[in-house]
């Protein structure tokens, strides 16, 4: 299964060698991976979204906290949370088309952030889902080229782990 | 008063209370070696390499349960403590290395003996630091030897360019070190340690597995009470080995790929396994879908990491092996005396019976010397009043099997790497920290080729490290996987030139004896023992056919063993599958 680590760490030099190390030297995969600082500039705080049964996500949780330079680490999948992603996405479609692009950006309130006489380049942001659909539905009018950010996640307020 | 990032080094190793330093100079180490040239409260012993240097400092920890300190230069002396870190690492050993770096403002260059070994040893030490601005480095150090010795724990590398051991700075020693993000756990928790005694009053057919941990945690007197108030046998896992005595009569000695058959056995057909400190490598539970099938598994282990990593575990407690069996005896005391001896007597006759049935041995002759007869002698002359290293291969396992280590600390050995070449400069480093005591490395012809450089230290420090060597002139392990299960194929086992390892003894101002005849065993062992002013090379000239039984075949459930008289009938062959 898919799961969602977020993790406070000390903000130091080498401390995302020490977590993707541990990654690639114990076999485990990384499907997307953050980091940015925190309130707190000595903190930095990375998301790492990861795939295993339960017994490998024990580990890499275990694991991770092992890493002295780790303060804290949760397994959101466990919590309920909001999770979000962003991507820039050009696409090129044809004179015909360059409207009903500008509406499906606007429905999935997405903003064009440059366009040329050729292309769009539309920014969205939202959850795996949204923007899986958003390229879905771009694919047949031409994508030149796309960015993704890492996911970024958080708890909802108030929730306990279930 | 303002004082050196050197000065600052050494004044934090004496606040620690080190006393020794196994260390090698070089460029931009130097700034520290000129202090250490007149310091009377630490004694630096110059080794002969850098690999030395580390498993020395290894072996002075094992022996002492101290952290053992090293002391390279940068590049090519960091990466010569790479092997004796990961060595080390793997059997969670405190020491901590000092190395040299080039000048903050060379790193990235590629400046001359630059080498990025906080990078490279990243993976292999339980933490590294890379110290940019003296102001940093006294606590830095502190923390190293917090970590290094806390919690389960390991190898620590504190890098050092030579910049920051030559700016100077105001002395201020950290009284205490917190870190917000490690903070290993002691307590088990109760209500866990209440199901393990649970578990241990419903059990009939329970062993004790105790590993390395019991001897990191001094938790030998604690893990004999439990033994002998419930009447559970104990299995010691290499690591473990001098944890529980092992002449005690619950003492059922090593389990796994060579162990006994009885030792194997009581684990498959126990209904509870309490494993301490132990961390289940595959060396122990050879398949593991067919380890241990019907029992109940306890685990206490200071490490959550080691829990369910490879075996499951039914009642997993995280804590310190001493507190949570100090705990886990007085709540069993509490329930008042069950009548254990009836309950166990019929299972510790079963294992009497598999004892029996396939005991531990070899074939003496009186013609050629047996490897194993050469370890039973020794235990013979030291009743195991000694610290005991070894190398690794054969020698290794025949240790294992037929020395009695009555004490925990006295045997050193490379359990989790399994570096040939430790055994000698870890013994050297036990020399140094228990001069009183016996120390013997039981060797193989191969490893200690692999660290004789020693030698010259040994001698330069009138160490009187003993080494006995089991002289089968051939990469004995090796030659044994290859006849046993490559066909008889001996692909580069056979060592062709061992050097005459008396003369080579002579060459370095070491005394040097050999035996080739059985006869001669006792004479030589008693010899090179009564030597103590120098090292001794002892070389037995041993049986090169001979091979470490039983035997679990790599990927076997470690009730699948093969027997020594079997094999030689080439029965129990055709049984075997090649190996990774
Ligand atoms: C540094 C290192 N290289 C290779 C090995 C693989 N290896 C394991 S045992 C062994 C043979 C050891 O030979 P020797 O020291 O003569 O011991 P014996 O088995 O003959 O007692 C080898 C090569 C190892 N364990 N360590
Ligand atoms: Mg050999």
């Amino acid at each position: 299964m898919r799961h969602t680590i977020s993790m406070l760490v000390e903000n130091r030099f080498g401390v995302l060698s020490r977590v993707a190390g541990l990654f690639s030297g114990r076999g485990y995969n990384i499907e997307s991976l953050s980091v940015g600082e925190t309130i707190d500039s000595k903190v930095s705080l990375m998301t790492i979204v990861t795939t295993g049964d339960d017994k490998i996500i024990e580990q890499i949780t275990k694991q991770l906290n092992k890493l002295i330079d780790v303060i804290k680490v949760v397994d959101l999948t466990e919590v309920d949370h909001v999770e979000r992603e962003m991507i820039l996405i050009k696409v090129s479609p044809r004179q015909a088309d360059k409207a009903e692009v500008l509406r499906l950006a606007e429905i999935f309130r997405g903003r064009v952030v440059d366009s040329s006489p050729k292309t769009y380049t539309i920014e969205i942001t939202g959850d795996e889902k949204k923007i899986a659909a958003f390229v879905e539905l771009m694919k047949p009018f031409g994508i030149k080229e796309f960015v993704r950010t890492g996911k970024i996640a958080i708890a909802r307020e108030g929730t306990r782990k279930t | 008063m303002k004082i050196s990032g050197a000065e600052i080094v050494i004044e934090c190793l004496k606040r620690e209370d080190v006393r020794h330093i196994f260390g090698y100079p070089g460029g931009v180490v130097l700034n520290i070696f000129d202090i250490l040239y007149d310091n009377s409260d630490i004694q630096v012993i110059l080794t002969r390499h850098e690999q030395g240097a580390v498993h020395a400092a290894d072996g002075y920890a094992r022996a002492t349960g101290r952290p053992g300190i090293a002391l390279v230069t940068s590049g090519p002396g960091a990466t010569n403590t790479v092997t004796g870190i990961a060595t080390a690492y793997m059997d969670s050993i405190p020491i901590v290395v000092f190395s040299g770096q080039v000048p903050t403002k060379l790193i990235g260059n590629d400046a001359f003996q630059e080498a990025d070994i906080v990078g490279i040893t990243r993976p292999c030490t339980k933490h590294n630091f890379l110290v940019k601005d003296v102001n940093d480095l006294a606590r830095t150090i502190r923390e190293a030897f917090y970590i290094a010795t806390s919690g389960r724990p390991g190898p620590v590398l504190i890098d050092l360019p030579k910049d920051v051991t030559g700016d100077v700075t105001t002395f201020k020693w950290p009284e205490e070190v917190r870190l917000r993000s490690y903070n290993p756990k002691y307590e088990g928790n109760r209500w866990m340690i209440k199901q393990a005694a649970l578990s241990i009053r419903k059990a009939k057919k329970a062993v004790i597995i105790a590993g390395g941990g019991v001897i990191h945690s001094n938790a030998s007197r604690e893990l004999k009470e439990l033994a002998e108030f419930t009447e559970i046998p104990v299995i010691m896992t290499l690591m473990g080995l001098g944890a529980f005595p092992g002449t005690h009569r619950l003492s059922l000695g090593m389990p796994g790929m060579h162990g006994a058959y009885c030792t194997n056995k009581a684990i498959q057909e126990s209904d509870l396994l309490v494993a301490v400190g132990i961390r289940f490598d595959d060396r122990v539970t050879g398949r593991i879908a067919d380890f241990a099938p019907h029992a109940k598994i306890i685990h206490i282990d200071i490490d959550p990491t080691s829990i369910k990593k490879n075996v499951g575990a039914d009642i997993p407690i995280v804590g310190d092996a001493k507190r949570v069996l100090k705990v886990l005896v007085e709540m069993l005391k509490e329930e008042g005396k069950t009548q254990w001896q009836a309950v166990r007597r019929s299972w510790l006759k079963q294992i009497e019976a598999w004892r029996k049935e396939h005991p531990l041995g070899y074939v003496y002759s009186d013609t050629v010397i047996k490897p194993q007869y050469v370890v039973e002698k020794i235990y013979e002359l030291t009743k195991g009043d000694a610290i005991i290293s070894t190398e690794v291969g054969q020698n290794q396992m025949w240790t294992a099997q037929f020395y009695k280590f009555e004490r925990p600390r006295t045997l050193l050995t490379s359990g989790g790497l399994g570096t040939m070449g430790y055994g000698f400069p870890a013994a050297m480093g036990a020399q140094v920290a228990r001069p009183d005591m016996t120390v013997i490395d039981i060797a193989g012809d191969g490893s200690i080729q692999m660290n004789i450089q020693e030698l010259a230290t040994c001698v330069v420090n009138r160490l009187p490290v003993k080494v006995a060597i089991l002289n089968n002139r051939y990469l004995g392990m090796v030659r044994q996987w290859q006849e046993l299960f490559y066909n008889e194929r001996y692909s580069y086992s056979h060592l062709d030139v061992v050097p005459d390892f008396v003369k080579l003894a002579e060459a370095y101002g070491a005394a040097g004896f050999r035996a080739t005849k059985p006869s001669e065993v006792e004479e030589v062992l008693r010899a090179g023992l009564a030597v103590k002013d120098r090292p001794v090379l002892m070389d037995f000239i041993v049986d090169w056919k001979e091979k470490v039984f039983p035997m679990v075949p790599a990927g076997a459930a470690i009730d699948e063993m093969i027997f020594g008289e079997e094999a030689e009938k080439g029965k129990g062959k055709k049984k075997l599958r090649a190996v990774k």
